[in-house]
């Protein structure tokens, strides 16, 4: 299904198109198709875009697009006419899946301190909630905050736990933490207020590659419980 | 051929225009925080956005260490050249052992150091400029220390003597209201809080950094109704508001996406000026309208080009 789209600017050089407004399977697929479209067309004028779970922001050159308009035409008609033409043919294409990628991580103790809190909270035995992380697949939905730092959707909401009340100072990269019904990894250290309950061996940041990130938007993720062995290995062998 | 960092002041970083093209990645984009200054630095040097140093507060104490020609532009921190005033806002030209001293900021409070061919670091993902917390691009990915050397090119060749008038981008004014847009989530807020937003008197914070500038005030704003919104992008001049009702303005290195309400958005031709003000200056925002803020930015990058070709 095809959502419609609505226009909100985000000060005078950058615009969101809107796609609706809860998480949900098919807003993303939307939302990646029309980037696909998007990308092909190229416009000069694009400086870029920033895709989150129900939106993209276009970040624009206020000058170039000013030179696309024509008389008594506003910046705003123009980009909106533009973006509205790109999106009447999405969902005329198959998109692909995204790939499935598994993301190892050993669970509690010290590399997961909030694990038992997360138990605790949801009525629950540590080894359940393990089971329950590593049985569903999460969707990438977008990446935002901090480098890699990847937004998903998907985890079994019976495990989901409030953020803390009081954010840590410093949690470090690899940590894997769950937000209200959200999963992610942060892959630098960053403060943070999720609950973190496991560490993943693998760099979600690589500052020398493009793209930069381990995952990317559309990914599908399945994660697996390691031994702590198999992290402080994990490197050499891949 | 090399720039000697003899003191690094509080905090001097390598930067160019920023790194676009990957916020989708969650890669923040960085750059210069007075864009108009960094701009003009190298324009002055007949030379596109190349990598430059931009000093905070307290600026370095430098010694070339081959002939090349600079630029200092932005807030005055009372450069010296070998002891001697150095003229700010124009091309000039050093030679091999002169040092650069820069005491601490008189008026605004970021300085730029154009080099003539750029200060030659590393590329990292599309830009030179210095990322702090992922501790990339720049030198090493961090501010300068005492010992650093920054490598540039050798140039002997005489530069334009032309000094910039720069009064008319009013970046540096006592009585500061900033220019501001209704933000995506403006209607949100009580009617109240929305007249409290303009008629306030804001204080920039002592935790006014490249990421952001905390403000303080009486007026607390609120929400008509608690919301629990789901992240989204965020620019530069972005005023989110957390629940402690202050908001904060997003700079340079703000992160990709946020997820507080947005009340407004800094008009972009005035993002310089608020990147040229001290912690605990004074601001007032108003109101313009969509169309306007596009126009004066238009009007500004237009004066910017004309200096470009006034100085080739």
């Amino acid at each position: 299904m095809t959502h419609t789209i609505s226009f909100q600017p985000l000060g005078d050089s950058a615009l969101f198109i809107r796609f609706g407004d809860e998480i949900s399977p098919s807003i993303h697929e939307n939302i990646q198709q029309f980037i696909q479209k998007f990308q092909v067309t190229q416009p000069e004028w694009l400086v870029e875009i920033v895709p989150a779970y129900t939106s993209i922001c276009v970040h624009f050159d206020l000058l170039k697009v000013a030179s696309c308009t024509y008389y008594g035409q506003s910046i705003t008609e123009f980009l909106e006419q533009y973006i509205q033409e790109i999106h009447q043919n999405i969902g005329k294409s198959n998109s692909t899946d995204g790939r499935l990628i598994e993301v190892p991580v050993v669970y509690g103790g010290a590399f997961g301190p909030d694990l038992s809190y997360v138990a605790q909270y949801n009525g629950m035995t540590e080894e359940e909630v393990i089971r329950l992380h590593t049985s569903s697949e999460c969707l990438v939905h977008m990446l935002g905050f901090s480098p890699g730092f990847a937004f998903m959707g998907g985890m079994n909401p019976t495990i989901g736990t409030p953020r803390k009340e009081i954010p840590r100072l410093a949690i470090p990269a690899g940590s894997v933490g769950i937000a209200g019904e959200q999963t992610g990894v942060y892959p630098v250290e960053t403060p943070g207020g999720w609950q973190i309950i496991g560490r993943t061996p693998q760099p979600f940041f690589m500052p020398n590659q493009l793209p930069p990130t381990y995952l990317q938007a559309g990914d599908r993720i399945r994660f697996v419980a390691i031994s702590e062995e198999e992290f402080s290995t994990w490197g050499a062998k891949s | 051929m090399t720039i000697e960092v003899l003191k690094p002041g509080l905090q001097t970083t390598v930067q160019d225009k920023g790194r676009y093209g990957l916020q989708q990645y969650g890669v923040i984009v960085s750059g210069a925080m007075d864009t108009i200054s960094y701009q003009i630095g190298n324009l002055l040097l007949q030379q596109e956005d190349y990598a430059s140093l931009e000093m905070t507060l307290l600026g370095p104490t430098l010694k070339f260490h081959c002939d090349t020609t600079i630029a200092i532009t932005g807030g005055s921190m009372a450069p010296l050249l070998n002891g001697v005033p150095c003229p700010m806002w124009r091309a000039v030209m050093v030679k091999c052992g002169d040092v650069l001293k820069f005491s601490s900021a008189q008026k605004g409070v970021r300085s730029y150091l154009a080099v003539k061919g750029g200060i030659q670091v590393e590329h990292v993902l599309n830009s030179k400029s210095t990322y702090l917390k992922a501790r990339i691009g720049g030198h090493h990915g961090r501010a300068l220390k005492s010992g650093d050397r920054l490598p540039i090119s050798e140039w002997s060749t005489t530069a334009p003597s032309t000094t910039i008038d720069v009064t008319n981008f009013k970046l540096f004014e006592n009585d500061v209201t900033i220019r501001v847009l209704k933000g995506t989530e403006y209607e949100s807020f009580t009617e109240k809080s929305l007249s409290l937003f303009e008629e306030a008197t804001y204080t920039i914070s002592k935790d006014a950094d490249r990421m952001g500038y905390r403000l303080e005030s009486d007026a607390i704003l609120h929400l008509q109704q608690p919301t629990n919104m789901l992240s989204e992008a965020v620019t530069i001049g972005t005023v989110q508001v957390p629940p402690s009702g202050q908001p904060i303005i997003l700079m340079a290195d703000r992160q990709t996406t946020g997820g507080y309400p947005k009340i407004a958005q800094v008009a972009s031709v005035d993002l310089s000026k608020l990147a040229q003000l001290p912690p605990y200056a004074k601001i007032r925002f108003k109101l313009i309208s969509l169309d306007e803020a596009q126009q004066l930015w238009i009007k500004q990058q237009k004066h910017l080009n004309l200096l470009a070709l006034l100085l080739n």
